[in-house]
């Protein structure tokens, strides 16, 4: 029975962490729009709704209802399975990760997390790598020399930049001796310098950047980049398959903004007055606009330039981290 | 209860998805059913309460049939069947015959697996990677550092022939430059 009753938790919990994030995500692209739009001194969607909101709306209505196009020689299974498994991995994430501290709802002590597992930081890398498949399949299922470079690309950065994230956040695990990223949050109560932001700030910078790249955002959205390989391994993509990348793309950019808050920016502790959710609420948004600034503010890269900044000057970096806090901690 | 159907789910999900990696002939479903039936097994770690195994089982393999997608990419039209070439009938024979002996002793295990006992039971209060490290670092310690030798051999190994080659791209750029200034 009691076996039964977590189950049941765990269905609600998992429901509701999918259709909040999701929301959020359909939300974030209105957001992305307006953002960028201020930025470049326009106004952006205005039209539907106050302010434009209800573009989403609109938006969706019409990659709902557009003609799904499957074109001749793709490899059909393939092409259709890898949208669903970008968006599947990038929700899937999102299982080990707390959102808020707990609380008492009813009597009843709710902790915001679907499954509490004691490897969580590994678990949300690992699986949101995983999600470098959606990109990958579409490439190569879709008889297009064009998704082919973008597939190439993608499993180029997927290894090259894996290694980055790993290294990086070795440190802090190391200082904090556990992977939970419950007990990482705990490491770091107790006001703004405690945060682990300050002990490694270099490892901050590594992890940053390399959530940048595995969200496939500028200015390192090379594996998309209109310029160079039209659409990348969207471009025989239309309606709502099209849209499932982008579910993906903006789950995985909220799921890279709650990681770096809770590894590096103290997590969902209390500042001052303000409660714990408040203060993770604030420090995601942050997060996620950060993403959109950086867009409008940097140019493209090349890819050989990523590589390169990658093995020549992250990994280098991340490792010395590595070594320079183990000699601390000796 | 629910273990016993979480077993079931994913020991059907991983048989299908590697019968598609042996049966197909198409090289890109053969190595998505290959990165399915990876991710797949990590479910049974996660049952049996080994989460940092299960997670290195994502993260590993996720990576590895990655490497395998790029030789794809590289060597084969994906879209296309490949035409398989069997020169040898007695590899196959011997290879099929083998892994039914494989199989047959797998089965007879659960008559033997009653008399075996731990030489290093797992301690209680510490979590999945404080033991697999106290492991790791005193009675595999030996393999563990020959691992890391041989890993660091393949390392020097595969430097060593990218940079051969970069010597030769350096001097071909020299080259033209020279040729440049001439013209």
């Amino acid at each position: 029975m009691n076996e039964t009753a977590v189950v049941i938790e765990t269905i609600i919990k998992a429901v509701i962490v999918l259709s909040v994030t999701a929301g959020m995500g359909a939300f974030a692209t209105w957001i992305e729009r307006k953002v960028l739009a201020f930025m470049q001194r326009r106004l952006g969607p205005m039209h539907v709704g106050p302010y434009g909101v209800l573009q989403l709306a609109a938006d969706g209505i019409k990659l709902f209802t557009k003609e799904d196009i499957i074109p001749q020689n793709v490899i059909k299974p393939i092409f259709i399975l890898a949208p669903v498994i970008a968006a599947t991995t990038a929700f899937t994430a999102m299982a080990a990760v707390p959102y808020f501290p707990e609380f008492t709802l009813f009597g009843y002590t709710i902790t915001p997390i679907v499954s509490d597992i004691n490897v969580a930081l590994l678990y949300v890398m690992g699986v949101s790598s995983v999600g470098v498949y959606g990109p990958l399949l579409a490439g190569m299922s879709s008889a297009n020399k064009w998704s082919l470079l973008g597939a190439a690309r993608a499993v180029v950065q997927m290894l090259s930049f894996e290694v980055v994230s790993g290294l990086s956040v070795l440190a802090p695990i190391m200082m904090i001796g556990s992977l939970s990223l419950i007990d990482i949050n705990d490491y770091q109560s107790g006001g703004v310098t405690n945060w682990l932001i300050w002990k490694q700030p270099l490892a901050f910078l590594l992890f940053a950047m390399a959530g940048f790249m595995e969200t496939n955002r500028s200015p390192f959205d090379t594996i998309e980049f209109e310029a160079e390989v039209v659409s990348g391994y969207a471009t025989e993509y239309s309606g709502m398959r099209w849209g499932l990348f982008f579910v993906g793309e903006y789950a995985n950019m909220i799921t890279i903004s709650v990681l770096v808050s809770i590894v590096f920016m103290g997590g969902y502790n209390p500042i001052w007055f303000i409660p714990g959710a408040l203060v993770m609420l604030f420090k995601v948004s942050f997060w996620v606009f950060l993403f959109l600034w950086v867009r409008a503010a940097w140019p493209h890269i090349r890819p050989d330039q990523l590589m390169w900044v990658c093995w020549k000057v992250l990994m280098p970096l991340a490792v010395i981290n590595v070594v320079i806090t183990g000699l601390a901690l000796v | 209860m629910y273990e016993i159907i979480a077993f079931y789910i994913f020991s059907a999900l991983t048989i299908g998805m590697f019968t598609i990696v042996v049966l197909s002939k198409n090289a890109l479903y053969a190595m998505s059913a290959l990165a399915g039936g990876m991710i797949f097994i990590s479910g049974f770690f996660f049952i049996l309460g080994a989460e940092f195994l299960g997670v290195v089982q994502i993260t590993v393999y996720s990576g590895a049939v990655m490497a395998l997608y790029a030789f794809g990419m590289m060597f084969f039209d994906t879209t296309r069947d490949v035409k398989e070439n069997i020169k040898n009938k007695k590899i196959a024979y011997t290879l099929s015959i083998l892994s039914a002996i494989l199989i047959l002793a797998i089965l007879c295990a659960p008559f033997f697996s009653g008399a075996i006992q731990a030489n290093y039971p797992s301690l209680q209060n510490t979590g999945n990677i404080q033991m697999i490290g106290l492991v790791l670092f005193t009675k595999y310690l030996v393999p563990f550092e020959l691992a890391a030798i041989m890993l660091l051999v393949a390392m020097i190994a595969g430097i060593v022939l990218a940079s051969k080659k970069m010597d030769l791209e350096e001097e071909m750029s020299e080259e033209c430059d020279v040729v440049k200034e001439v013209k």
